[in-house]
C-alpha cells in the first residue's frame, strides 16, 4: 500500500426527497488498500456506490479521484478515469454471449488508450480473460448467452467485465451474494490477488467472514452516516457499529 | 403396428463440422452452398424480381417495397440499440422535404439532391432526436411519434415548401429501371451491411445497450454518442427512401408525413422478425404487395389486411425470417423410442 491517496471523499451528501440516504460522508482510499464497505440494510453502501461512481448525483459533497474532482462526471468517463463496479443485482447482455459481454469494456476509449486488443482480437482477450473465472475455454460455457447461465457464473462475469477495463479502483457490491460457498471459495483468492498485484479494491460485503480476511481496514456506515472507520476488529469493537448490528438494550 | 404416442419428432441441428463463431470449414461443395444459398438467393431474387414484374404498375409496387424495406431496415437498426421508433414518417418526410426543396427551388440535379437529402436529412434527424436520447422506453416512442406530427402541422398552417399543395412537378428518374435499381442495390447495401455491422464488436456495444445501458456506462462508453450515432444511420437511410420516392412521384406534400410511412415498415419488420435486418425486407416485401393486391377490395381492404397481419403473428410471434432461419438449420426426423 502506497501513501498515494487514490480517492477521497468529502462531505458527501445524498438526500431522496425526505430521505437522507448519505450523510456528510468523508473518507479517503490509499492506493493499493482493500476497503471493505459494511452496514445494516438501507445504511446507504450502495448509494455510495453509485454517488462515487456516477450513477447518481450528489446533493452536496465533493468526490475526487487521483486528485482530480469527479463529482459531476457522467458514469461513462468516471470508468475511463478507471473505476470499475459490479451491480449488487445480477446484471448481464442476457441475450448475448458470455464471452461477448465483455465487448463493452474492450471497446472502451480507456482499453483502446491502454492498448488492450485492435480490431479481430478481442474476442480471444474476452475468451483468456473469462478462463481465468472459471469460464473454461475448452468448454461449451463462454459461449452460452449470459442469460442461461447460473447465477453464480453471472456474478463472476461482471467481475471479469470489470477487470476487462483494466481498472485501477475496483468497486464491488455485495459480489459474493448468492455465491455458494465453493464459488466464494475460488473467487476470494482472485481478489485477493488482484489486490496483491497492486489494484485499490472497494468492497462492500454482506458476507463478514471473508471480507475481514482480506480488507486493511472497514467503514461502517449506519443511517448514511459513517460511524466507524479502521481496521476490521476496532471498526467492530466501536460502541455504535455493535448497537446497529446487534441492536440496543430494551430499557424497562 | 406401434401407436402414434411410440413415436416422436426430434430436431437436430445441420451443424458443419469445426464450427466456431467467426469461422467456418468448408469441407465440401455440399456446405459451401449450404452456406451460401441464403445469402445469394435474396440478391438473385431482388435483382431479377423487377425483370420479370416489367414496369408497370406492378413494376412500381417494387420500388414502393424496396423504399419501404429501406424504413423497415433503418427501424430495426434503431430498434436493435434499444430504440423503438414510431417516427419513420419523420425521417422519409424529412428526406421527401430536403430533396424536394434543393430540386424545386434551386434546381438541383436529381443526383445532387439525393445524397444531400441522405446525409442532410440525417443530421436534420439527429439534431431534432438528440435532446430526446435520454428518454428511454415508451418515452422516446411518444416524441418520434409526435415529431412527423408537428412537421405536418408546420408546412400546413406556415404554408411553407408549397404548404397543402405541396412541390410539384420535380425532375424524375431518368427511367423506371434506374429508380428500381438504385432502390434495390441501397436495400442490399443497407441488408448486408447492417447484418455485418451487428456481429462486428461495435454492434455488440449497441445490443449492450438495448440489453442494460447502465452496464455499458460502467464499462466506460458514452451511450449517447453511440445512439446519436444509431440515430444518424438509421435517419439517413429513412431519408434517403423519401428522396427517391420524392423523385420517383416527381412530388412531395404533407402525405409525406402520414402515419402510414410509419405503421406500414414497422408492421414490415415485425410480421418478418426483429432484430436480423432480413426480416424486415421479408415482411415489408410480403406486407406491400399485399396491401396493393386487396386495393381491388375497397373498403373491406384494411379490415382483410389487418387481420392477416393479425392472424401471421398469432401464429409465428417470432416473425416469419426466425421461422425460416430455424428450420434451415435443423431437419426433423421421427424417431421411435
Amino acid at each position: 500500500m502506497s501513501e498515494e491517496i487514490i480517492l477521497r471523499v468529502e462531505n458527501l451528501t445524498k438526500r431522496f426527497g425526505g430521505v437522507v440516504a448519505v450523510d456528510q460522508v468523508s473518507f479517503e482510499v490509499r492506493r493499493g488498500e482493500f476497503l471493505g464497505l459494511i452496514g445494516p440494510n438501507g445504511s446507504g453502501k450502495t448509494t455510495l456506490i453509485n454517488l462515487i461512481t456516477g450513477f447518481v448525483k450528489p446533493t452536496s459533497g465533493r468526490i475526487l479521484y487521483l486528485n482530480q474532482e469527479i463529482t459531476h462526471q457522467p458514469p461513462y468517463r468516471i470508468a475511463c478515469m478507471g473505476v470499475a463496479r459490479s451491480f449488487q443485482m445480477v446484471r448481464a447482455f442476457h441475450r448475448i454471449p458470455a464471452f461477448k459481454n465483455l465487448i463493452v469494456p474492450l471497446y472502451s476509449p480507456r482499453v483502446k488508450k491502454l492498448g488492450g486488443g485492435k480490431y479481430g482480437e478481442r474476442d480471444d482477450i474476452a475468451v483468456d480473460l473469462l478462463d481465468d473465472f472459471g469460464f473454461e475455454r475448452d468448454s461449451l460455457v463462454p459461449y452460452k448467452t449470459a442469460g442461461s447461465l447460473p447465477h453464480g457464473y453471472l456474478k463472476r462475469l461482471d467481475l471479469a467485465r470489470c477487470m476487462a477495463l483494466r481498472p485501477d479502483l475496483l468497486i464491488l457490491d455485495e459480489l459474493f451474494s448468492g455465491m455458494t460457498m465453493s464459488e466464494v471459495a475460488a473467487t476470494l483468492p482472485l481478489i485477493e490477488k488482484f489486490n496483491r498485484e497492486g489494484l485499490t479494491i472497494m468492497m462492500v460485503e454482506h458476507r463478514l467472514k471473508e471480507l475481514f480476511r482480506v480488507a486493511h481496514r472497514v467503514i461502517v456506515l449506519n443511517f448514511g452516516r459513517k460511524i466507524a472507520d479502521g481496521p476490521p476488529k476496532e471498526a467492530m469493537n466501536h460502541e455504535e457499529v455493535q448497537k446497529a448490528y446487534l441492536g440496543t438494550e430494551v430499557e424497562g | 403396428m406401434a401407436g402414434p404416442s411410440r413415436y416422436r419428432k426430434e430436431r437436430i441441428d445441420r451443424g458443419i463440422k469445426a464450427r466456431s463463431d467467426t469461422i467456418y470449414v468448408l469441407s465440401s461443395y455440399r456446405e459451401m452452398v449450404y452456406i451460401l444459398l441464403p445469402r445469394i438467393l435474396p440478391i438473385f431474387f431482388l435483382l431479377i424480381f423487377p425483370l420479370v414484374v416489367g414496369g408497370g404498375y406492378w413494376g412500381k409496387v417494387v420500388f414502393y417495397s424496396c423504399t419501404f424495406a429501406l424504413l423497415a431496415l433503418s427501424w430495426d437498426l434503431l430498434a436493435s440499440v434499444g430504440l423503438v421508433s414510431l417516427g419513420q414518417a419523420l425521417f422519409f418526410g424529412v428526406g421527401s422535404y430536403v430533396a424536394g426543396g434543393f430540386n424545386h427551388y434551386l434546381k438541383w440535379p436529381i443526383f445532387l439532391t439525393i445524397p444531400v437529402a441522405t446525409i442532410g436529412g440525417a443530421f436534420i434527424c439527429s439534431l431534432l432526436l438528440i435532446p430526446v436520447l435520454r428518454l428511454r422506453g415508451v418515452y422516446f416512442s411518444m416524441v418520434t411519434l409526435i415529431l412527423p406530427l408537428l412537421f405536418d402541422h408546420l408546412i400546413e398552417t406556415l404554408e411553407i415548401l408549397g404548404g397543402t399543395h405541396g412541390l410539384l412537378s420535380l425532375t424524375p428518374f431518368p427511367n423506371h429501371w434506374m429508380a428500381v435499381y438504385i432502390a434495390i442495390l441501397a436495400v442490399i447495401v443497407c441488408l448486408f451491411g447492417f447484418r455485418r455491422l451487428i456481429h462486428e464488436d461495435y454492434g455488440f456495444v449497441l445490443r449492450g445497450i438495448r440489453e442494460d445501458d447502465r452496464v455499458v456506462m460502467a464499462g466506460g462508453i458514452n451511450i449517447y454518442w453511440y445512439k446519436t450515432q444509431t440515430i444518424f444511420i438509421a435517419g439517413g437511410i429513412g431519408c434517403l427512401a423519401g428522396a427517391l420516392m420524392t423523385h420517383y412521384y416527381q412530388f412531395v406534400g404533407r402525405s409525406a408525413f402520414a402515419l402510414d410511412n410509419t405503421i406500414l415498415p414497422l408492421a414490415g419488420a415485425v410480421l418478418g422478425g426483429s432484430g436480423n435486418f432480413a426480416g424486415a425486407v421479408l415482411g415489408t416485401f410480403i406486407l406491400v404487395p399485399l396491401s396493393e393486391a386487396l386495393r381491388a377490395l375497397g373498403g373491406l381492404r384494411m379490415a382483410l389486411y389487418s387481420l392477416i397481419l393479425i392472424g401471421a403473428l398469432a401464429i409465428l410471434p417470432e416473425g416469419i425470417f426466425h421461422y425460416l432461419e430455424r428450420k434451415y438449420h435443423q431437419f426433423e426426423r421421427i424417431v421411435s423410442i
